[in-house]
């Protein structure tokens, strides 16, 4: 569930676009009356403010943004803005196009999206870059790498529910063949990953865990962790488990040394309008504290403010 | 001296010459034979490629009557597969190649001459039919060095828009030529950006790197690819989809054609009916020197016949 909250009843898009004017207007902004605004809007509602501001003030509302605002906070709201279909190409290109491609970004947009979704990303992918995202990924991917994503992105995988239990104990096999012997980027690992149904992979993992008293992701943790493997883990909870791998996502950011913003402010943006709720109850279960009380800890001005909003305070 | 009758019924009954059956003249011939059982009976006696005495009566061979119902189908087939959506048909075709081991050469037309949106419902339909991505049964049924491509090729949800980007287009020609000169013979489909060019460019790019092949190298990639069936026509169907079609027509009407060449006939006059057909009648014409209609006319009968001429456009047989 969202934890997003909208006021109700909620103000026309003129309003919020006359509110955001009088916010930017003057020296300085106001930005908790930026955060009040768009904080609490849906992306329909978003898209309505964005219309209206630049019909009635004749300047991109995004713009106006970038030159009002900065740093972490900027780029929380720019993301944030657009619709979560919109709003997946965006990051996905940013992660494609960095200098060594973003993965798990990559990753959890391929991964835990359902088929009809990621399609309906790839298309505006498409219309905005006048590219193929399965294009960009393999042209910038390289090695292991590029079969991996190339291989999550491309799939349009079945939805279905069946499960075929030999089948499921075959691959279990395979997959733990590939595994003793360390050759994490074997091609039956990557086809498995990304050419199964989501009933059948669970399947194939819950044989896995019963024949070896060990769950994959485990058997997948190495001494020296390599970032393939980091990325086939990813992928891998990402596929069967995407709440505990978001819920784990922040609580590495959260509860460690070091801050990754970008990360924080992905997970954070691209789930408030989905299953925030869900994260965050397992956050508090697993870290002692709740999330707000955690990204307070951890960061500060608008940027907490705009963080804060969105998780549900 | 046999009758004019019995020619026609052998000729009709043997399965060769051509495909179909020419339903009128049986027809016609059952009319005149009509309380004339010694006719019939005479002509069991001398056809001994669908006849052999076994005890009192004259049987019927088994391996032959397979062919004749093969022959006699050619039209129930043609018409079903006319009827069906087309996303269906791709679908049933496609699934023949995973799991009846029919050509994967099927797969490569499927996947490269439907536009993107046609592509992806056949894997709708595939996921509906069967209960698995088309994706997840190519990979796993086939699992030798044409996976990759195949793989890739039937997951494409290719860009279609205008834009192309020619500086990326050179430097694709120079790297597939990098990667034919210096894989060695069979090897060229191992090649990472080979597959990955081919399987994920848009048409119009990969259109413009194979003109920018002929312009740098001097040779039309097309050549240089002649070792490789597969990484060939999917060139081929890129670039002339009405070629490649040309072809596969001509495959079937060959002399000695197995049976899934001349199941290929069908396919394409199906396929094709409503989107390219001129232009696979005109590189026909220009490839083998013959029109398509005439060499139909000649080579199929009945309402085989009459159905693949409706297909091709020609009014009047």
């Amino acid at each position: 569930m969202a934890t997003l909250s909208i006021p109700n009843p909620v103000p026309s898009a003129i309003e919020d676009a006359e509110k955001l004017r009088k916010a930017f207007q003057g020296w300085g902004t106001d930005e908790k009356a930026m955060i009040a605004v768009l904080a609490h809007r849906d992306a329909a509602q978003r898209k309505q403010i964005k219309i209206a501001y630049e019909d009635q003030y004749k300047e991109k509302l995004l713009k106006r943004i970038e030159s009002e605002i900065s740093g972490h906070f900027e780029r929380a709201v720019y993301c944030w803005i657009f619709d979560p279909v919109e709003r997946q190409a965006i990051m996905a290109n940013i992660a494609i196009k960095n200098k060594v491609v973003d993965f798990p970004v990559i990753i959890e947009i391929a991964c835990i999206n359902s088929s009809n979704e990621l399609l309906a990303v790839k298309q505006v992918y498409q219309s905005l870059y006048k590219h193929s995202m399965e294009e960009d990924v393999a042209s910038h991917a390289t090695g292991d790498f590029r079969k991996l994503l190339f291989a999550l992105v491309g799939t349009y995988r079945y939805d279905g529910e069946e499960i075929n239990t030999e089948l499921a104990k075959t691959e279990a096999k395979i997959l733990n063949d590939a595994i003793t012997k360390g050759e994490y980027n074997s091609d039956e690992i990557i086809r498995i990953l990304s050419t199964r149904s989501k009933a059948q992979l669970q399947a194939t993992f819950n044989c896995y865990k019963d024949a070896h008293n060990l769950s994959i992701t485990k058997a997948l943790s190495t001494k020296t962790p390599n970032d393939f493997v980091i990325a086939l883990r990813a992928a891998i909870r990402c596929r069967t488990t995407p709440t505990k791998y978001f819920e784990k996502v922040l609580r590495n950011i959260l509860q460690k040394s070091g801050m990754d913003e970008d990360a924080l402010t992905r997970v954070i943006v691209m789930h408030a309008e989905k299953d925030l709720k869900e994260i965050k109850e397992l956050f508090q279960t697993r870290a002692n504290m709740t999330l707000e009380q955690a990204v307070a800890k951890k960061t500060s001005g608008d940027y907490e403010n705009f963080l804060l909003a969105l998780i549900g305070n | 001296m046999a009758t004019e009758e019995q020619l026609a019924l052998t000729r009709a009954l043997s399965g060769d010459g051509g495909l179909g059956v020419e339903e009128s003249k049986l027809v016609s011939i059952i009319g005149k034979w009509r309380k004339k059982p010694d006719e019939i009976s005479s002509f069991r006696k001398s056809f001994n490629r669908l006849f052999s005495i076994n005890g009192h009566i004259e049987k019927c061979e088994d391996d032959h009557m397979q062919k004749l119902a093969i022959e006699f189908s050619r039209f129930h087939h043609i018409t079903l597969l006319w009827v069906m959506h087309p996303h269906e048909r791709d679908a049933l075709w496609a699934h023949q190649v995973t799991h009846k081991n029919h050509h994967a050469s099927i797969l490569v037309e499927i996947a490269c001459t439907r536009p993107a949106e046609e592509l992806l419902g056949v894997r709708r339909a595939y996921q509906t039919l069967f209960h698995h991505s088309l994706e997840e049964d190519v990979a796993y049924q086939i699992k030798d060095s044409k996976s990759k491509l195949l793989v890739g090729l039937v997951s494409s949800y290719r860009y279609e828009g205008p834009k192309v980007d020619n500086d990326v287009a050179k430097s694709e020609a120079k790297a597939l030529h990098n990667a034919i000169k210096t894989a060695g013979a069979n090897k060229i489909l191992d090649n990472d950006e080979v597959v990955r060019i081919l399987t994920t460019r848009s048409i119009l790019h990969l259109k413009k790197i194979f003109k920018y092949y002929k312009e740098l190298h001097g040779k039309y990639l097309e050549e240089d690819l002649s070792g490789d069936a597969l990484l060939l026509q999917t060139v081929l169907c890129f670039d002339s989809p009405a070629n490649y079609f040309s072809q596969v027509i001509n495959d079937a009407f060959k002399e000695g054609a197995k049976h899934m060449e001349k199941e290929g006939l069908s396919r394409v006059m199906v396929s094709r009916s409503d989107v390219d057909m001129e232009e696979i009648k005109e590189a026909y014409a220009k490839l083998y020197g013959a029109k398509l209609s005439s060499v139909i006319a000649k080579k199929t009968h009945g309402c085989f016949r009459d159905s693949l001429l409706a297909l091709a456009g020609v009014t009047n047989a």
